[in-house]
């Protein structure tokens, strides 16, 4: 398997074996089962989740519809959730889990209070969330383009 | 009196049609014709009398809609592998006038033009065939004949993107290829959708390659192609191992009009597919 740009963005990566560490005493190993609600868009953002095997979709709410629209799906090695470190610290979009998924599960106040008190860590753990967000934003930007609109035919259909 | 036999009449060789004119279109009927998607049609073709040369995957053929004009489109298959046909996307008058195009229609080809993928150069290493919208339509033969020689190539990875579900070409046939890892992702699901989200680029995370033994092939629309080279550039796939197929405004496709011309590059004469190391640097000049 490849091994390099997405890696760059993959904890095990993006931080030292020791902010690891430090970490993983707040996370735990679970297993979600299939079509398990994570969060919805404006609740509390207190968990954020590492998937290590499955997929989890994230969707937002469309008003006047029943059903959520899906914005992305993620997969092995990604990030779920990142509103936990950003004020208001409130969920952006909703998630779900699309399949059966092997997760490590973080609770986000405690890691929000060891980067309050260690400034390397919460500088660490920024530019990792941070990469993150700025790999999904270009890749939405991309998305934005009309990427696979005919040459010569515009933008929207 | 010596009766001589008469001299058997010369044979007249079977004619072709480079013999003949060859920015003429050669008459072919439409065999087959099936709906790939709401507004994508596959034509399957036959010569009404004389054959084109012989095609290979990623050339392209002008087809002609009498009475409409001649657009360029790439092979969606060849007659090694199910015959020769052409995927078309209604998007102007002489693609809605062949995407209406009935079974017995004749429309006019000539060709073959341009450069192929050249899926040789792949042999013994590892194969990643990144596909855009209707940008599956010219790899389909590249994929089939990669899946056809299982112990030339190195691990096999197709990598789909379109805008929804319901542009997703060859659906059936996608899921029938024995690849390493065939991943299909949307930019918008439809309800029903459990498929990935997401842009194209995302699925080399889960494809099968060593980067330093890897040839990639990517078709689509340029933003994509753009995207998707560059980040297999970030993964360590050399430019010169990336083929691309670019499009430009095709109309002798001889090399003779220039209407084509990226920089240095005729694309209908030195295209549509060019290596990435010659592509990137034209297509970061604005004006070209």
């Amino acid at each position: 398997m490849n091994d390099t740009a997405t890696a760059e963005v993959r904890w095990t990566r993006a931080l030292s074996a020791e902010h690891r560490a430090r970490l993983m005493t707040v996370a735990r190993e679970v297993t979600i089962p299939q079509g398990t609600r994570l969060f919805d868009e404006g609740g509390r953002a207190d968990w954020f989740w590492i998937i290590r095997a499955g997929t989890v979709s994230l969707d937002m709410h469309l008003p006047g519809r029943r059903r959520t629209q899906v914005i992305e799906t993620v997969g092995c090695g990604e990030l779920v959730g990142w509103s936990w470190l950003f004020s208001p610290n409130v969920w952006q979009l909703g998630a779900e889990a699309t399949t059966t998924v092997r997760a490590l599960e973080f609770e986000a106040r405690a890691v929000r209070r060891m980067c309050e008190i260690d400034t390397e860590l919460s500088s660490a753990v920024g530019q990792w969330v941070g990469r993150i967000l700025a790999r999904r934003l270009q890749a939405a930007r991309t998305r934005l383009l009309e990427l696979y609109a005919p040459y010569g035919s515009g933008g929207a259909r | 009196m010596t009766v001589q036999p008469a001299p058997a009449p010369a044979r007249r060789p079977v004619p072709t049609a480079a013999d003949a004119e060859p920015r003429l279109p050669v008459p072919h009927r439409v065999i087959a014709r099936w709906r790939e998607t709401p507004d994508t049609v596959t034509l399957r073709l036959d010569p009404v009398d004389v054959a084109l040369p012989d095609f290979v995957p990623g050339q392209f053929a002008m087809v002609h809609c009498f009475g409409r004009g001649e657009i360029p489109l790439s092979v969606s298959s060849i007659p090694t592998t199910g015959g020769l046909a052409h995927t078309v996307r209604a998007v102007g008058a002489v693609s809605a006038g062949l995407c209406a195009a009935r079974v017995g229609d004749v429309l006019g080809l000539r060709g073959p033009y341009g450069t192929g993928w050249e899926l040789e150069r792949a042999r013994g290493q590892d194969v990643i065939v990144v596909a855009g919208g209707i940008g599956l339509a010219p790899l389909r033969p590249l994929i089939r004949d990669a899946v056809a020689a299982p112990r030339h190539y190195g691990r096999v990875n197709v990598l789909i993107g379109a805008r929804t579900p319901s542009d997703l070409l060859a659906k059936y046939e996608t899921r029938r290829w024995p690849t390493a890892c065939t991943g299909v992702t949307v930019d918008r699901a439809d309800p029903g959708w459990t498929g990935e989200v997401g842009l194209v680029t995302r699925l080399l995370d889960r494809a099968q390659y060593l980067p330093a033994r890897t040839r990639a092939f990517v078709c689509g629309p340029e933003p994509m192609i753009r995207a998707t080279a560059r980040e297999l550039v970030h993964r360590g796939v050399a430019a010169d191992r990336i083929r691309v197929s670019l499009e430009r405004n095709m109309r002798c496709a001889t090399g003779t009009c220039g209407h084509c011309q990226l920089g240095p590059l005729l694309l209908c004469r030195d295209g549509a597919v060019v290596d990435w190391d010659r592509a990137e640097p034209l297509l970061s000049i604005r004006e070209l």
